[in-house]
């Protein structure tokens, strides 16, 4: 099984390979649109700010060749944000794969942000990715977030709810890092793996 | 719900993981990599490897270990120590972490911690502070690491935890330095006080001995993690069984 891993210049590119590596699949990392636009299974991590990473994609050609992927995509983190209209860090417009619009999740000492740690999961939607993986721990930290949007398939709890996964036909983001949370996280890898 | 998190910390000097008492006396407690398994399967929830040489060494942490670290844990892990410029920041991430600590370099430079969030995004920067209570209130403590030239770094605790936060710090781990390696208990006065000022996530660290410790930190405190080393290398606490203690007591964890 191939997989590519857009190279977004994010931080998490080396934790996402290994994840990868422990469920035998070796990812190849790539900024080249020839290689992405071949690729069977695309993921787009993401760490930082949308306003570098959308300026990256576009400085790499990327933007048009994401969103005319035709293959099962998932965005991580970052990453997920990016797949929708526009994010409210550094009044960015994004991908638009998806209709919705990121915003900043609010800070007070009840309520720190970045949202940080493992968070349970609930399921709001049918979403393939999240086959045996009701009530689990995911390790989350971001301090921009979706309200739940028409895609959402689970939300966590957060202040209200946020967007946890979202998913529309090929198309997948999990707000998580699944490949820094354990057992749980190899386990949603392991079912993007296998979804069409 | 958002779990509280148990984060044992590795002290690392030439590669392996060593601790003290009120930071002197070091002795080797184990293997980082051997440590850092047994960890993840007793359930941490996240792992600080904290190099305690670097910082007064002027040198920055080896990165081979970050590397391998990172090809073990499926947990986050943070590596702190000796980190001065955008470019060991970078190396380091780069490598798998998730997160990096900065300490005494902050105080030397505050615009490090800007330059930092600016560059990474505030949720992987951390700074930890060093903290006594003094007769006029809570002081930071800079080049602990070093107890010949640990010194009070011209600070006042709540004016720096508010500085950092607003240069973009996503957390904060304070070190309560009376308590390190005492196993009395957190200080709970100065992280309750600490916890007022903060918005961002806040790591208690030193002075836990009990699960009892645990269950008071977050309870009367209300930190989002709880940091000790000695309870867990010694096997004092065994952190899944701390973890079904403070379930019993209420407390959101990850089990």
């Amino acid at each position: 099984m191939s997989v590519v891993v857009i190279d977004s210049g994010g931080a998490n590119l080396a934790s996402l390979c290994h994840a990868l590596a422990r469920l035998g699949v070796s990812a190849s990392v790539s900024r080249d649109p020839a290689v992405i636009a071949a690729a069977p299974r695309v993921l787009l991590p993401g760490v930082g700010a949308a306003a570098d990473a959308m300026s990256r994609l576009a400085s790499f050609g990327l933007v048009e060749t994401i969103r005319r992927l035709e293959v099962p995509l998932l965005g991580i983190c970052l990453g997920m944000q990016l797949l929708f209209e526009h994010s409210a860090e550094g009044d960015t417009p994004c991908l638009g794969l998806l209709p919705g619009r990121v915003e900043r999740l609010p800070a007070s000492p009840e309520l720190p942000a970045p949202h940080m740690g493992w968070n349970t999961v609930t399921r709001t939607a049918a979403d393939a990715l999240l086959d045996r993986l009701e009530g689990r721990h995911f390790y989350f930290v971001h301090g921009y977030g979706l309200r739940p949007v028409p895609c959402t398939t689970s939300i966590c709890e957060y202040g209200g709810p946020w967007s946890a996964s979202v998913a529309r036909g090929r198309v997948h983001g999990v707000q998580f890092h699944p490949e820094r949370s354990g057992a749980a996280g190899a386990l949603l890898l392991a079912n993007f793996l296998q979804c069409s | 719900m958002l779990a509280k998190r148990i984060i044992p910390c590795l002290d690392v000097r030439d590669g392996q993981v060593v601790k003290g008492v009120r930071f002197r006396d070091h002795v080797v407690v184990g293997d980082i990599l051997e440590l850092a398994a047994r960890y993840r399967d007793e359930g941490a929830d996240e792992l600080v490897f904290y190099d305690i040489t670097a910082s007064p060494e002027g040198r920055s942490v080896d990165r081979d270990w970050v590397d391998r670290v990172a090809r073990v844990l499926d947990i986050p892990f943070c590596v702190a120590g000796g980190i001065r410029s955008v470019a060991d920041a970078e190396a380091i991430l780069n490598a798998g972490a998730e997160k990096i600590s900065v300490n005494t370099p902050a105080l030397a430079n505050p615009g490090l911690i800007s330059d930092l969030a600016r560059r990474f995004g505030s949720q992987c920067i951390v700074v930890g502070i060093d903290s006594e209570t003094t007769t006029t209130g809570f002081r930071v403590y800079r080049d602990t690491g070093d107890p010949t030239r640990s010194r009070d770094a011209g600070r006042d605790t709540l004016a720096w935890v508010r500085e950092v936060q607003d240069r973009g710090a996503g957390e904060i781990v304070l070190n309560c330095m009376a308590s390190d390696g005492v196993r009395n208990g957190y200080d709970l006065r100065q992280l309750s006080a600490v916890r007022a000022e903060c918005r961002v996530p806040l790591v208690a660290s030193g002075g836990a001995g009990s699960a009892l410790h645990f269950v008071a930190v977050f309870r009367d405190a209300k930190v989002d993690a709880a940091l000790a080393a000695s309870v867990f290398h010694r096997g004092t606490l065994v952190i899944r069984e701390l973890k079904l203690e403070l379930q019993g007591a209420g407390i959101e964890v990850r089990t």
